[in-house]
């Protein structure tokens, strides 16, 4: 898969001044107030805050899924603040990858044709075989070929969220974009999870997650902290946590609690 | 190229809710095939009942004679002995427009015949009764002019007769007896069978009205007479003539008879008929509204389920309009395999409904063109317009859809 040649140098996303106002209700709601930053290819962001902080109106802007009210949003080098619904939904097509927290699979769907369903919104033609094996490729890197036939019922939360992450690989995006992708799973396949951003990460794809978690957030590379709409906090993650380490030292921690017990 | 996913989009879909998909087609299924068997079935008793008022005979006038009133006790209708042959004789020569005439005569009797015997209705008429009623012979021939006017003891049979007297033997040439009296048997009439108050109109023998006065009923009077018209407009004028003459010879006396126009059997029939149709068609299109509140009700339902899955094809790069086409396509394919499987159960029940009971059934392609246009529509529209609901929606919105 070409997942790996995707390294780049270049600034991946650039915000400026992004500001979003929600005046739906009775008060107008200001839940990102200026934000500028930016993210370079091949980094892994994890953004924090408490709830309300706005960061998943700030994830939200990055996806494309919503506009700014304000401000200037460069992904990839264009300007996309003032695109329209279809120009974004074509964005979200080919430049990002989306991995939900309730994972937001088709039900009764196998595996594999939920992982082809970007494919089909495409603007390119491929036959039936090629988005076969893509999808196969793809279900491959998060280490579930042998599950493509199975339905979202039969899977763990684990094994879900794997299928969704490489429905968000399918496409080969610029950037891969997941809002709480731990949250409903528990604390060990939550780290399988990380496993799988951290073994991406590495082959080069740049990553930015939504997480409340901080020992989450410790796998990433680089922390941001929002709070009331505005970015307080920007770090470089000193003490990085490897998942494979942290599973050696689950797996140990199991076997001997069974061997007390 | 975008078009043929959303076609594959559409079957996945579909099979995927397999039986939302069932429920969806069984509304248009059953919406379409109970307004086809139903209006189907209407029209094939309708024709029924058309076609055994024309079996009595068409532009028929009839004659019975008033009401006998005897010391206070009234007889109704045709029970005074009051109409005579010179009667009918008087309105054949004397008033225009008419084809045929036959003076009746109408008694049970028991017959006796090869051993075996019956009871059968004994009819006297003229030789042009057999043609205003428009029945042929099927054997033999009818009695003659020279029979009616000499009284000669001949007859003709209905069927049931035949098979009840003559089981193994060609009855033509054979004789039966009425009241002791032989009759000559000079043919057979062909198969009528009931009429719709359910008399069996083969159970009759025909013999000549002169030797049915003469040798059965033995008085001078009339049963009835029985009048045809050149055309239905004229019936009324007819009617009225025969009215008038019949008053006119009785010179100013209380008229003591009754003259009655088939017309009016004929339209009451036919009313009863379109009522029934109207009947029939109203329970049909009870059932196709049921149906389409069936199918209104499950794409409505759907909804909550189907908005998230909008919500996931818009996140990853669906269009509004990929994800409409994929609802109509959706609909489409359902609403049509609903209506044709709705034809074909519609016609084969009607089928099956005319071959159980012996009805005619008349298949209308006008109640099949409606059926299908009617459930088309409402399984189009309810699929489409709540998708196109949440298409309009913000992929996130429709995303947290609960």
């Amino acid at each position: 898969m070409a997942v790996g040649s995707e390294f780049r140098m270049t600034d991946v996303v650039q915000l400026e001044e992004i500001h979003k106002v929600y005046d739906s209700g009775e008060v107008p709601v200001h839940a990102v107030r200026g934000v500028t930053l930016t993210i370079r290819g091949g980094e892994f962001v994890a953004i924090m805050g408490a709830s309300g902080s706005g960061k998943s109106t700030l994830m939200n802007l990055l996806g494309c899924l919503d506009r700014p009210t304000k401000g200037r949003y460069l992904l990839g080098g264009t300007d996309v603040s003032g695109l329209d619904r279809n120009a974004l939904a074509d964005l979200r097509n080919q430049k990002l990858g989306f991995v939900f927290q309730g994972f937001n699979l088709l039900s009764r769907t196998t595996a594999r044709e939920n992982v082809e369903l970007p494919m089909l919104y495409g603007r390119r033609h491929f036959s039936s075989k090629e988005i076969h094996d893509r999808a196969l490729r793809s279900l491959d890197i998060v280490g579930l070929t042998a599950r493509a036939d199975h339905f979202p019922s039969q899977l763990s939360g684990g094994q879900q969220q794997r299928v969704a992450i490489a429905r968000a690989l399918i496409n080969e995006p610029q950037i891969l974009l997941a809002d709480e992708p731990t949250g409903n799973l528990d604390s060990k396949t939550s780290v399988e999870i990380m496993g799988v951003f951290q073994k991406l990460n590495d082959q080069g794809i740049t990553i930015v997650m939504v997480t409340h978690e901080l020992d989450i957030a410790r796998y990433c590379r680089r922390n941001l902290i929002m709070r009331d709409g505005r970015l307080v906090s920007d770090v470089q993650v000193a003490d990085r946590l490897t998942a494979t380490t942290e599973m050696q030292r689950i797996l140990a921690a199991e076997s001997e609690a069974k061997l007390t017990a | 190229m975008r078009f043929l996913n959303i076609i594959k989009v559409a079957l996945r879909a579909l099979r995927r809710s397999a039986m939302r998909s069932v429920l969806t087609a069984l509304g248009i299924i059953i919406g379409v095939a109970a307004v086809i068997a139903m209006v189907s079935i209407g029209n094939g008793a309708k024709s029924q009942v058309e076609a055994s008022i024309a079996s009595l005979g068409q532009n028929i006038i009839s004659v019975f004679p008033g009401s006998n009133n005897s010391g206070g006790m009234r007889g109704g209708w045709g029970s005074a002995s009051s109409l005579t042959v010179e009667d009918a004789l008087a309105i054949r020569q004397e008033i225009s427009g008419i084809v045929a005439l036959s003076p009746e005569m109408s008694d049970r009797s028991q017959i006796l015949a090869n051993g075996l015997n019956w009871n059968s209705s004994i009819r006297g008429e003229d030789t042009a009764y057999l043609d205003i009623r428009l029945w042929p012979i099927a054997e033999g021939e009818m009695f003659s002019e020279a029979d009616v006017r000499s009284a000669t003891k001949v007859c003709v049979i209905g069927k049931t007769v035949a098979t009840q007297l003559f089981p193994d033997s060609d009855p033509v040439g054979q004789n039966l007896r009425i009241r002791n009296i032989p009759f000559r048997v000079l043919g057979v009439l062909s198969n009528k069978g009931f009429n719709f108050f359910g008399q069996d109109q083969d159970d009759v023998v025909v013999i000549p009205y002169t030797s049915h006065l003469k040798r059965i009923a033995r008085r001078p009077n009339l049963n009835s007479i029985l009048i045809q018209a050149q055309s239905p407009e004229i019936m009324a004028r007819i009617q009225q003539d025969v009215t008038d003459l019949l008053q006119q010879r009785r010179s100013g006396r209380e008229p003591d008879f009754t003259v009655r126009n088939q017309q009016e059997l004929a339209e009451a029939a036919t009313a009863t008929t379109k009522t029934m149709t109207v009947l029939l068609g109203a329970i049909a299109g009870v059932s196709l509204i049921v149906g389409g509140i069936g199918i209104m009700n499950i794409m409505l339902v759907s909804v909550t389920e189907r908005t998230r899955e909008i919500g996931i094809r818009l996140a990853v790069g669906a269009h509004g309009r990929d994800v409409l086409t994929q609802f109509l396509i959706e609909a489409i394919i359902l609403s049509s395999m609903g209506g044709a499987l709705g034809v074909l159960l519609g016609v084969g029940s009607s089928q099956l409904i005319s071959r159980l009971n012996g009805w005619p059934v008349l298949v209308s392609t006008s109640a099949i063109v409606g059926a299908v246009a009617f459930s088309a529509a409402i399984g189009v529209f309810f699929g489409f317009y709540p998708a196109r609901k949440a298409a309009q929606l913000d992929p996130i919105e429709a995303l947290r859809y609960e």
